[in-house]
């Protein structure tokens, strides 16, 4: 049974749903994340990452559903659950007058840990997490990093099996945020099951599996790699100008769904890509637009969004309810 | 036809006591340009904004913004510019319409297209309140744009809204653009730069480089990016690291991204390498070079 024990999922979500007044903020989401799963909930403000996140630390009650974390329900047992998960809020708020240790000394004393272990726990957590030698700093003056990575050494204090982290690495730097998602790495390499929010798909793309979630829903899940498969050699790259006649002519294209502008470039979603990588240069010049380049690349995260969501809608214009 | 920047900045220094925010800047920026300025939050990207908005003293440099030096013409800069700053404010209470209309009198002009430019006009007598992300943007776009400004500043406009709404939402940028207004945003997020005709990676205060987002990629960094799959991740980080001729390596999902000088490797070296430290089962292919690979190779710490 050991086996079992050892892949059991850590953290499972059955069916929740949460409203506030006539707004549905989570609307029948489904999760589960087994040890050393990093799983990446993404998605706009407001779609339900936070309040989901809420729902399973046990800050909220939900409607319907049920959340464990470890095996133990955040409704029923909730103080065990508690203790097995670690929660680094969107604002993380420390004590800007007390010291890094002294933030790290107050955070472990509120979660039960006193004494050596909490010594020897917060040396080692202030030295994983890229803070050792700034022990003496007063928390207010740390750079936006330092404190997210305070915030993450806190949260791990009671050695939590289960890291839920919401948007932990806005406005931060590309280094830094590196640096983050290492330290994330190695939690789950330790077993540890996270899960993270973000709106930005450059950050979802490091997740090992992803959920794409809109107006409350989970519309579907995977790793990334999975997610993009559908759309591999379907998103063609266009340089050409200007954008209007780019635009018209593209969009006239029968295998064309999708064109979107990035500066000169464009992301050109088709049905099949010979007709179009064929078609499009011969057209383009015929409406007297300049045409540079036109290849085939690989799908991003935003690519498959998109075509996730405008799927969405054309299944709602057929009457099929999502 | 002038070819007067609609933006000239030239060694533009900005101090807070000992602290440097802007140190020594310098650009351009032409009509109907989208200039991006990415880089973290207290780089000094919302210094420069504030500082051509005439809002700020610049401690040394000099910078003119449509024509109208920052020091002695303040005043007549900011009734010809749009703001969109990450907090925007919008009336909650009043309707669509109303916050256009209430905005347009502030500046006692108004361009009467804005709700259609911004794609507002089915929505005129909706709350803001019970806006969404995207729409509440849209009209905070319109906010900036309703007395017709010739010169735009995006502060991290797209920030929350998903991507078909950020998509749409640089329509609208382009559109304005084509028809001559100038952009200027700032952005942390690697997403949102991509959408700018020309980039600028600003890191701690400096400038460190200004092109449009593939001659970055195609100029800034030592050479080809490839994704690198092997088990188990970390020690393959470190083990790619170590190899001779790898400018950076850095985690993505599920497997390593690693740029390499120009011509030390191709795929069967890279395998040939890691299999000579002991990974046998690696997977390499070859891979865009992205604008974080930018960002490091010009803000350090490569390999």
């Amino acid at each position: 049974m050991t086996v079992i024990a050892a892949t059991a999922p850590l953290i499972e979500a059955d069916g929740l749903h949460k409203s506030f007044g006539d707004t549905a903020a989570v609307r029948g989401v489904s999760l589960t994340v087994r040890p050393g799963e990093a799983y990446g909930l993404v998605g706009a403000d407001g779609a339900g990452k936070t309040t989901l996140m809420r729902l399973l630390v046990g800050a909220l009650r939900m409607d319907a559903g049920h959340a464990r974390i470890d095996g133990h329900d955040v409704v029923t047992d909730t103080e065990r659950a508690r203790s097995r998960l670690g929660y680094l809020a969107q604002r993380f708020s420390m004590y800007g007058d007390l010291t890094v240790a002294e933030n790290v000394r107050f955070f472990g004393a509120s979660r039960g840990v006193a004494g050596d272990e909490l010594a020897r726990r917060s040396t080692y957590l202030l030295h994983f997490v890229g803070l050792a030698g700034v022990e003496d700093r007063l928390a207010g003056v740390l750079s936006g990093g330092m404190k997210q990575k305070l915030g993450l050494a806190c949260a791990l204090l009671h050695e939590p099996r289960v890291v839920l982290l919401d948007e932990p690495t806005g406005g931060l730097d590309p280094l830094t945020r590196q640096d983050f998602w290492q330290l994330i790495i190695r939690l789950l390499a330790d077993g540890v099951a996270v899960l993270v929010s973000t709106p930005y798909m450059d950050e979802a793309v490091r997740c090992t599996r992803l959920g794409f979630l809109h107006e409350g829903r989970v519309l579907r899940e995977g790793s990334p790699r999975e997610l993009t498969a559908p759309l591999d050699g379907r998103i063609l790259e266009l340089v050409a100008a200007p954008r209007r006649t780019v635009q018209a002519v593209v969009r006239a294209d029968p295998d064309v769904e999708d064109v979107a502008a990035f500066g000169e470039r464009y992301h050109v979603r088709v049905r099949a890509a010979a007709g179009p990588l064929e078609r499009l240069p011969r057209a383009l010049a015929a409406a007297g637009a300049s045409f540079t380049a036109l290849r085939t690349i690989a799908p991003t995260l935003e690519d498959a969004f998109i075509a996730l969501l405008a799927e969405g809608r054309s299944d709602r214009r057929h009457g099929i309810e999502l | 036809m002038t070819a007067e920047p609609v933006i000239a900045v030239e060694g533009l220094v900005k101090r807070f006591g000992a602290f440097t925010a802007v140190d020594g800047v310098s650009f351009t920026v032409g009509r109907g340009e989208v200039v991006g300025y990415l880089g973290p939050n207290g780089c000094g990207k919302t210094t420069t904004i504030r500082i051509l908005l005439g809002l700020l003293r610049p401690t040394a440099g000099s910078a003119s913004v449509l024509g109208f030096d920052v020091q002695r013409d303040a005043e007549r800069i900011r009734p010809n510019v749009g703001y969109m700053s990450q907090r925007f404010a919008l009336y909650e209470e009043l309707t669509v319409a109303e916050n256009l209309a209430f905005y347009a009198g502030l500046y006692g002009r108004e361009r009467h297209d804005v709700a259609e430019r911004v794609g507002v006009a089915d929505r005129l007598d909706v709350r803001a309140g019970a806006l969404s992300g995207g729409w509440r943007q849209r009209l905070a776009l319109g906010i900036a744009l309703v007395h017709n400004p010739p010169l735009l500043f995006l502060d991290e406009p797209t920030s929350g809204v998903d991507p078909e709404a950020r998509r749409a939402f640089w329509d609208i940028i382009y559109d304005l653009a084509a028809e001559g207004t100038t952009v200027f945003v700032s952005t942390h997020y690697m997403d949102e730069a991509e959408h700018c005709h020309r980039l600028g990676i600003m890191n701690a205060g400096r400038l460190l480089a200004l092109d449009a987002p593939h001659v970055l990629k195609a100029t800034r960094v030592a050479g080809p990016a490839w994704d690198v799959s092997a088990e188990p991740l970390l020690p393959l980080l470190e083990a790619l690291g170590r190899i001779e001729g790898v400018a950076n390596v850095s985690l993505l999902g599920d497997h390593a991204h690693a740029v390499t000088r120009q011509g030390a490797h191709d795929a069967a070296s890279l395998r040939a390498a890691l299999a000579g430290v002991g990974f046998g089962d690696v997977v390499v292919r070859e891979a865009e070079v992205t604008l974080e690979d930018v960002f490091t190779a010009l803000a350090g710490r490569g390999v």
